[in-house]
């Protein structure tokens, strides 16, 4: 038993992605034709050239018909899966493996979701039917444990953290502002940030990630393939995912400073790219910042600043855009906006446009090795999962 | 002979001051937007289970039943954590119930059972009426039973039934109306004090030496002239607490009857008179007993840990009286009935598990240990009146609620368990990590015409 990887067997050779935002004159099959068609122009291939797809969505639809309907795919295969706000990277793994296994030559990972018909403020998260006695904590308020918690566990003064986090809300639009297709395109001031409406504990409206339209794609082959359809192809290092059994609701042991999860996944992540020190030999990351709170822990998690010193890390500038590790350089949840099934495949197109060198204005300086996160669930209780890609094999 | 064994009592945490309402003397007890006669008669049933032997029946008196078809009193056996084999009669309609209730208990007590008898009431009044101004939201309860148990037995009763129309509601009405007052104290003016006269008789007892007396009526004036006809001293007269909770409907003359047994002493006689459509009436004994039937909390202690700022408009949208702007997001869905039939222990009686092998403690309960996973290897255990203080907490403003913001906590049980839940009866900005809790029973919201019942916790009152 172990968790081997497919390190170097698997190559992203085209990608696509809308802009994120409110679309209301946009339907989730419309935002698919767009991303998937720019996919297949990425990588220079016509529909009828893939063979299989893996398509995530949250709740914008069920089976991979969302998918062959709108595409008009030929009786090809379509998956449809959902990972909770990890669908759209779990699209990439199960298509990354398919390809790895032989089973098929070309694939399609694509994520999709449409959130802005509902009406509604903040996720609205179905479920099945209940028993009425589960807990009615809105995302915010579920991610809101961790500031608190954080705050006693390490001796930093709430003001101290208020600071942290608007500091990462900041630094996240500033890069969405030099992103065009970000659904904030505008920076915004720390005393904006700071003094934004609360929502929940001591997170205002500028803590929260967008809640947007979306879809991102991505085609993939066997790495020996790979120079056939570009010359700049991206390699997959390692795929990780964790699911937790609960931990933070039934023992009291779990304090809320940590992913468990993420740890985990991490962890297992580097085994399988040959990492062993993730705050040097990672050059960049695209993480799950869902709240400005989760991007601090996640730097621990991860391995990217000490235990109780990330906070220090952020107010020194280490992952803004032009710092030694530069985290969400497209913007992150807060500002590119999260339509739910397609952020995995977003922060992969990050990736896919910093390593080939194609990022514009934010274009890091030679990124060698780059890494997603992507969590869905809340702390304590969660699915976890990394990614790490590279622009060289070996 | 029988007589009642245990009782306890319940009045909600918030107040609504006259003032407020626009005019008037002290307050009225307001029951929470989470909160309905079932609920409160759960809080005042625990209270009364403490001291108590096994119950046969339950017996459930309220006029403002959470279903107008359905059997209400199901929740509270269930929630009580009574055996499913006990026998469940609902009375209603007239706030005299209450009383008619723990006469009821007292006469199966006769025949050797044991009944658990509460009555609650939500009263609401037409805006700026006298009945929203002067009622009150409480609950009371009672063990009844064979008076070799008892803390106070039956001496005497008698009753009288009046076909009058004084006060009444149709079931389309939200408001109850009234004939004119004189009218009814007119007809049943004479009616009570003709009923005290014959329980007295029935008892034997002398009104000189009654201990107290208390006078329950839907207009109290209706039995304002009984101390006059009785030749009753002041001091024999009990408070009914109108500047505190107001009348509490059916669950009235219990409460102020619980709160005479807080004070009695061995020996005492206590009459107890409920008014309306009628009149029923009993003389209680309280024996030397009485130390041991007592609730953990006083009515006093109810009434000591209140909060009176509640403003007028939130009472009335608590109430659903005053319509409002509903928050961006979804209504909440309905619970499903298998699935609450399933987990009835856990959702009702609050039971969670513990491992037999390594002791983690879950809730809910679980199949598959968290700590070690040994399967199937529980032992249930009910934490409804387990000690649990504040792990971690935040202030939800996103959440749909009648009270925002909602204070959402993770909880740890002293005895070993966590639960992510509500914190109730309690002021955002008064919230600390380490806070003492406890549980309680309450209406979390009405889905798609289905109240869904369950636990949150509140600061130990």
């Amino acid at each position: 038993m172990a968790s081997n990887g497919i390190k170097d067997q698997v190559a992203i050779v085209g990608m696509g992605c809308t802009p994120f935002g409110e679309h209301w004159d946009k339907s989730a099959a419309d935002m698919l034709i767009d991303a998937a068609g720019d996919a297949y122009k990425s990588a220079g291939v016509a529909p009828d050239d893939v063979d299989a797809y893996w398509l995530g969505t949250f709740a914008s639809g069920v089976s991979g018909m969302v998918f062959s309907e709108a595409l008009k795919t030929p009786y090809k295969p379509v998956t449809r899966l959902e990972n909770m706000c990890a669908t759209g990277s779990e699209a990439i793994r199960n298509a990354a493996y398919a390809v790895a296994s032989g089973a098929y030559d070309l694939v399609m990972a694509v994520g999709v979701e449409k959130l802005k018909d509902g009406g509604y403020s903040g996720l609205v998260i179905p479920g099945p039917d209940g028993d009425g006695t589960e807990s009615s904590m809105t995302a915010p308020a579920m991610f809101s444990l961790l500031a608190p918690a954080y705050c006693e566990k390490y001796g930093v003064g709430e003001g101290e953290l208020k600071d942290v986090l608007s500091r990462i809300a900041w630094k996240n639009h500033v890069a969405g502002a030099k992103n065009p297709k970000a659904q904030f395109r505008k920076e915004v001031s720390l005393e904006k940030i700071s003094n934004s409406p609360r929502v929940a504990g001591m997170f205002g409206v500028f803590d929260c990630s967008g809640v947007s339209d979306g879809s991102a794609a991505a085609i993939l082959c066997r790495a020996e393939d790979a120079y056939k359809y570009t010359d700049k192809p991206i390699f997959l290092k390692a795929l990780s995912v964790a699911a937790g059994p609960n931990e933070g609701f039934i023992s009291d042991e779990y304090d809320f400073t940590t992913f468990q999860e993420v740890v985990v996944s991490a962890q297992d992540a580097y085994k399988q790219a040959g990492i062993t020190n993730p705050r040097e030999e990672i050059s960049m990351a695209e993480v799950h910042d869902c709240f400005t709170a989760t991007e601090l822990v996640l730097m621990e998690d991860m391995g990217f600043s000490e235990r109780g010193e990330g906070w220090k890390d952020v107010m020194e500038g280490r992952f803004d855009g032009d710092g030694a590790q530069p985290i969400n350089p497209d913007g992150g949840l807060k500002s590119f906006g999260h339509p739910i099934g397609a952020s995995g495949l977003r922060m992969m197109y990050e990736m896919w446009l910093q390593l080939r060198g194609e990022a514009g204005e934010r274009q890091i300086e030679d990124p060698k090795l780059g890494l997603t996160h992507n969590l869905g669930g809340q702390p304590g209780r969660c699915v976890s999962f990394i990614s790490i890609v590279g622009r060289e094999l070996g | 002979m029988s007589g009642i064994i245990s009782y306890g009592a319940y009045v909600p945490y918030y107040r609504l001051t006259r003032k407020a309402i626009g005019g008037g003397k002290g307050e009225r007890a307001i029951a929470s937007h989470d909160e309905d006669s079932v609920s409160m008669s759960v809080e005042a049933g625990r209270g009364a289970l403490a001291a108590s032997p096994a119950i046969d029946t339950l017996v459930f008196a309220t006029n403002s039943a959470p279903y107008a078809e359905k059997l209400n009193a199901a929740a509270i056996c269930s929630a009580l954590d009574l055996s499913a084999q006990v026998n469940t009669i609902e009375l209603a309609n007239n706030t005299r119930m209450g009383l008619a209730a723990l006469l009821l208990g007292t006469d199966l007590g006769k025949a050797g059972r044991t009944s658990l008898v509460c009555a609650g009431d939500v009263v609401i009044g037409a805006p700026g009426g006298a009945r929203e101004r002067d009622s009150g939201d409480a609950a009371v309860a009672f063990v009844t039973g064979p008076e070799k148990d008892a803390i106070a037995r039956v001496l005497g009763r008698a009753s009288t039934t009046s076909e009058v129309l004084d006060v009444w509601r149709l079931p389309t009405d939200r408001f109850a109306r009234q004939w004119e007052e004189r009218f009814g104290i007119e007809v049943l003016g004479p009616v009570s004090i003709d009923t005290a006269q014959r329980a007295l008789a029935d008892a034997n007892v002398a009104p000189e030496e009654l201990a107290t007396v208390i006078l329950d009526a839907t207009n109290s004036r209706d039995v304002a002239g009984i101390p006059r006809a009785l030749g009753l001293k002041p001091e024999q007269v009990a408070d009914m607490l109108a500047g505190s909770v107001g009348r509490s409907g059916v669950a009235h003359a219990g409460l102020v009857l619980a709160r005479t047994l807080d004070g009695a002493q061995p020996g005492d006689k206590i009459l107890v008179l409920s008014t309306a459509d009628g009149c029923d009436a009993v003389v209680l004994e309280v024996s030397d007993k009485i130390t041991q039937g007592r609730p953990q909390r006083s009515v006093d202690q109810w009434l000591a840990s209140s909060n009176n700022e509640v403003p007028y408009n939130a009472y009335l949208k608590w109430r659903e009286i005053l319509p409002f702007e509903p928050p961006r997001r979804p209504d909440p869905d309905r619970p499903a009935a298998p699935i609450m039939k399933r987990n009835e222990r856990w959702k009702y009686a609050f039971y969670g598990s513990r491992c037999g092998k390594c002791g983690q403690g879950h809730l809910p309960p679980q199949r598959v240990c968290l700590k070690c996973r040994s399967i199937d290897d529980m032992v249930d255990e009910r934490f409804a009146d387990a000690a649990c203080k504040i792990t971690t907490y935040t202030l939800d403003h996103l959440a749909y609620s009648l009270q925002p913001p909602v204070v959402s906590t993770v909880v740890d049980f002293d005895c070993g368990g966590r639960l992510a839940c509500e914190l109730t009866d309690v002021d955002p900005g008064d919230v600390a990590i380490g806070d003492k809790l406890e549980m309680t029973f309450r209406r979390f919201y009405t889905g798609q015409g289905v109240h869904n019942y369950f636990w949150k916790a509140r600061p130990q009152r």
